[in-house]
């Protein structure tokens, strides 16, 4: 197993990943609560942007709604555990097959219909304020006024129901980001990875040769969303509240997408530079905007958004690709190089 | 010989335009049959019926019998036709052996299974030591080749080759066509293609279909089909007669 | 309910929806000439409406006068924007230009946040409160001048495509890029114009709607989604798709507002997307693509 997940990756990159890996194990030793947070955030961002990437990077497929199955997954957990007290770990499989469901719902229609490019990307969009609007107006799960959970207990943290002090969820989200970074790495190297890029570069010739471009397509649409439901769950129970209004909005889809576009999409190591950066950076300037004094909302976004402009001028490729080379590692990545 | 491949009756119209007429013709096993004609004769939108790409509005096509038109291209893929694109389709961003590995994947049970054959494939035509680099960065020659390894990695009984060698210089034709041969000879591969060069349809094939405003105009030996009337005519044009 | 009262409100949707056409046909213009789509529509939109509501505030101009002035302004900001940032994407893969003009759309909506704040602001003419009666009709004074001018702009855009050498140039270029660059036309110079004249659109529209709405920086990114409905419903590249695209969905709004809730009412709107994208993915006057 050991075996499989190394081959081919260079030492230098091995050494890297491992010590990283020791770093981020044992920040919360050296981190306060205010680091944490940024730290949960950024951990958040590397898993959502590896779970976009899968549609994106290896299957070439554009979604700009992904916040709907942050959404889904959210709600679903979040209402079960205010309703009947289901705690998250047994309403995860649910949360997951709910968002995967609309995932397999979006691909069904795109795919089989031929909507693609530009209109599948606006397809994407359409189901996210779908989702939006009707749960503005779905009373069960509290509407626009929002669903809130009973806040964290700080006292004593309680793994199992997800209520505890932010060290616990830096560790959970943590888990969670290796294990998705690991699932990708193998996914690359299987068959569905290579069917996946194959699509993503030329979707005919990939056809000519027997791929089943529909049913692979579907896979990546299914696995994604049902891996940013996971994310969903752990979003709600970190942050106890969930409002149509924020958890659908395209502004969020956009977000979750920063990372792996700035880190560079299809890359493995992309989504995770991307989110330490976007995140880093604009935690930065807000630490600078509150030591001159000023609070002036929208400029973080602004920061955004420029930083965005920058990177798809600039960097095409993203920051990884180049960075990758420049420290020898590029044979590790991530592009399909499986040598 | 009994027929691999057989065409019956195939008809499409692009809106309004009839690209190919009821074209009927057969491919022995183990044969190399040259279908050939001016541009825009219908010869590769045959292709494409036979591939699976277009739906053809009539008749039918056969492999060992059965009927494979209708099907998508990747089921006539996995029933044993693996194709060639006359504007080659690398699969750019990945690299040489990377885009023969998923050529590979159609017949292989494993990965390494997979990776094992497209070794074997990248061996045979000259690519190996190519196999590292990105596709994108490959030469036009080297690109038609890299076409011709991934379709023969899926392990085909019958592969259609769309104008392999256009664009090719003089030494690189007669190694394709050296190719072509052995892979005919020695594993018996049933090869039907499109070509222009003549030099290559005459080393190679067995019998020629020729083509003409979708329609097919003359089918024989290469030689019947070099004195064939009917056949100079449409190629030089009547004035030239 | 009196049947006046549908009627009523039908023709209320359809002078809005007229409005919607005219911002959807400047999204419409620029695909159809440059191919890229503008995902900073809605906020150069707001933009439009910034100016008319500060405008109409400082120094009491009605809007309606403005439109000319305010589609100048931002026909400048169209051309510049072409020419300066999106021209070198023109050959980068399709989602290399979502991006770009994501990132537009993302500093345009939070730097008029900077600027104006989140609050709402409106425009209340002297004839905010008008009406007409035409038999059982009432029809809003407000609706029905902007439906007008909505119409009188689209009017003299088709116009322009017909007939100005300009604009028969532009369509050229759509027809055939490697055409229009064979027989020397300067193919990026008219790319920035249709870009400033598709810009130029919604900001006439965005002049328009200030009468209707209130704006806030953050309704950018509905008014841009708003924008590919329509256009989407329409076909994608039809100016004349466009309006009728806008209508329907001004009336299916209206019609849904009156019948559900009007909170709702976007869910119709994306109901009817999602059913053209199925059904007939060109578009209701689109032409299929080959």
């Amino acid at each position: 197993m050991i075996g499989r997940l190394v081959e081919g990756t260079p030492r230098r990159g091995l050494v890297l990943l491992a010590v990283l890996l020791m770093a981020f194990l044992a920040a919360p030793l050296v981190a306060n609560d205010y680091m944490l947070t940024v730290l949960i955030l950024i951990l958040y961002f590397s898993y959502t942007g590896q779970a976009w990437n899968i549609m994106m990077g290896f299957a070439g497929q554009l979604s700009l709604g992904h916040a709907l199955y942050v959404g889904l997954g959210g709600y679903a957990a979040a209402a079960l555990y205010f309703h009947f007290g289901i705690g998250p770990w047994l309403s995860l499989p649910l949360a997951v097959a709910v968002a995967a469901a609309a995932g397999a719902i979006l691909g069904f229609l795109a795919f089989r219909f031929g909507v693609a490019g530009v209109y599948f990307a606006i397809l994407t969009i359409a189901f996210a304020e779908f989702a939006r609007v009707g749960f503005d107006h779905f009373t069960w799960v509290g509407g626009s006024a929002g669903l809130f959970l009973p806040v964290a207990n700080y006292t004593r943290n309680d793994l199992w129901t997800l209520r505890g002090n932010p060290t616990m969820f830096y560790y959970v989200i943590l888990a969670m980001t290796v294990a998705a970074f690991v699932l990708c790495h193998l996914l690359l190297r299987s068959r569905a990875g290579y069917c996946w890029q194959a699509i993503r570069e030329d979707e005919e010739a990939a056809r000519a040769l027997g791929i089943n471009t529909f049913r692979y397509k579907m896979y990546a649409v299914v696995l994604s969303a049902g891996m940013t439901a996971f994310a969903g769950v752990f979003f709600a129970f970190y942050y106890n509240n969930l409002f149509p209004e924020q958890v659908f909005s395209i502004s969020r889809s956009i977000e979750l997408i920063l990372g792996p576009i700035i880190g560079g999409v299809g890359t493995l190591v992309g989504p995770i530079i991307g989110a330490f950066l976007i995140t880093g950076l604009a935690e930065s300037l807000r630490e600078v905007m509150h030591a001159l004094g000023v609070d002036v909302p929208g400029l973080k976004q602004v920061f955004y958004g420029l930083c965005l402009l920058a990177v798809v001028m600039f960097l095409p490729d993203g920051i990884w690709p180049p960075l990758s080379r420049a420290l020898g590692l590029d044979r590790d990545s991530s592009r399909g190089q499986g040598t | 010989m009994p027929a691999l491949l057989e065409v019956e009756g195939l008809s499409k119209n692009f809106s309004g335009l009839r690209a190919v007429q009821d074209v009927s013709f057969a491919v022995p096993a183990g044969a190399i049959v040259a279908l050939i004609g001016p541009n825009g004769a219908g010869k590769t939108t045959c292709f494409n019926m036979i591939a699976g790409v277009y739906r053809p509005d009539a008749g039918a096509v056969r492999l060992n019998g059965e009927r494979i038109d209708g099907r998508r291209a990747d089921q006539i893929c996995r029933a044993g036709v693996g194709r060639t694109f006359q504007l080659v389709k690398p699969f750019a961003g990945l690299s040489v052996l990377d885009n023969v590995i998923v050529g590979a994947l159609n017949a292989s049970r494993t990965m390494a299974e997979a990776r094992t054959q497209a070794e074997a494939m990248l061996d045979l035509l000259g690519l190996a030591p190519k196999r590292a680099l990105p596709a994108a960065s490959l030469t036009l020659a080297e690109r038609k080749r890299l076409e011709v390894a991934r379709a023969l990695a899926t392990r085909p009984r019958m592969l259609l080759l769309d104008e392999v060698m256009a664009g090719l210089r003089p030494t690189e034709i007669d190694q394709m066509v050296k190719l072509l041969r052995d892979l005919n000879s020695a594993r018996g591969l049933t090869i039907l293609l499109i070509e222009h060069v003549m030099r290559a349809v005459m080393a190679l094939s067995l019998r020629v279909i020729v083509m003409h405003h979708g329609q097919v105009i003359a089918a024989g030996t290469p030689d019947e089909i070099a004195r064939d009337p009917a056949v100079l005519e449409c190629y030089l044009g009547e004035e030239a007669l | 309910m009196p049947a006046e009262i549908y009627l009523n409100v039908a023709v209320s949707g359809l002078l809005t929806g007229l409005v919607y056409g005219l911002m959807a046909l400047g999204l419409s213009v620029i695909f159809g000439v440059v191919r890229v789509v503008n995902f900073a529509h809605g906020e150069m939109m707001t933009i439009a409406m910034y100016i008319a509501v500060t405008l109409f505030a400082a120094l009491k101009l009605d809007p309606l006068v403005m439109m000319v002035p305010i589609a100048a302004v931002l026909f400048a900001l169209g051309y510049a924007m072409q020419a300066g940032l999106i021209n070198p994407f023109i050959t980068r893969p399709e989602h290399s230009q979502f991006m770009l003009l994501i990132a537009v759309a993302i500093i345009l909506v939070n730097g008029l946040l900077i600027i104006f704040g989140p609050d709402a602001r409106s425009v209340q003419t002297s004839y905010s409160f008008d009406s007409f009666l035409i038999g059982p009709l009432i029809v809003d004074a407000t609706k029905a001048y902007a439906g007008a001018a909505a119409i009188a702009v689209a009017i003299a855009l088709f116009a322009f495509f017909r007939f100005n050498r300009i604009g028969k140039a532009i369509r050229a270029c759509a027809d055939n890029y490697m055409g229009a660059l064979v027989v020397g036309l300067d193919v990026k110079r008219l790319y920035a114009l249709t870009f400033g004249i598709g810009a130029a659109c919604v900001g006439a529209a965005g002049a328009m709607l200030s009468l209707v709405i209130d704006v806030t920086p953050a309704i950018g990114p509905a008014y841009t989604l708003l924008a590919f409905v329509i256009v989407i419903t329409g076909g994608l590249g039809s100016m004349p798709g466009a309006l009728l695209g806008g209508v329907l969905i001004g009336l299916t709004e209206a019609l849904a507002g009156l019948f559900f809730t009007p909170s709702a009412k976007t869910m119709f709107a994306f109901g009817i997307l999602v059913l053209v994208l199925l059904f007939r993915p060109q578009g209701i006057l689109g032409r299929r693509q080959a």
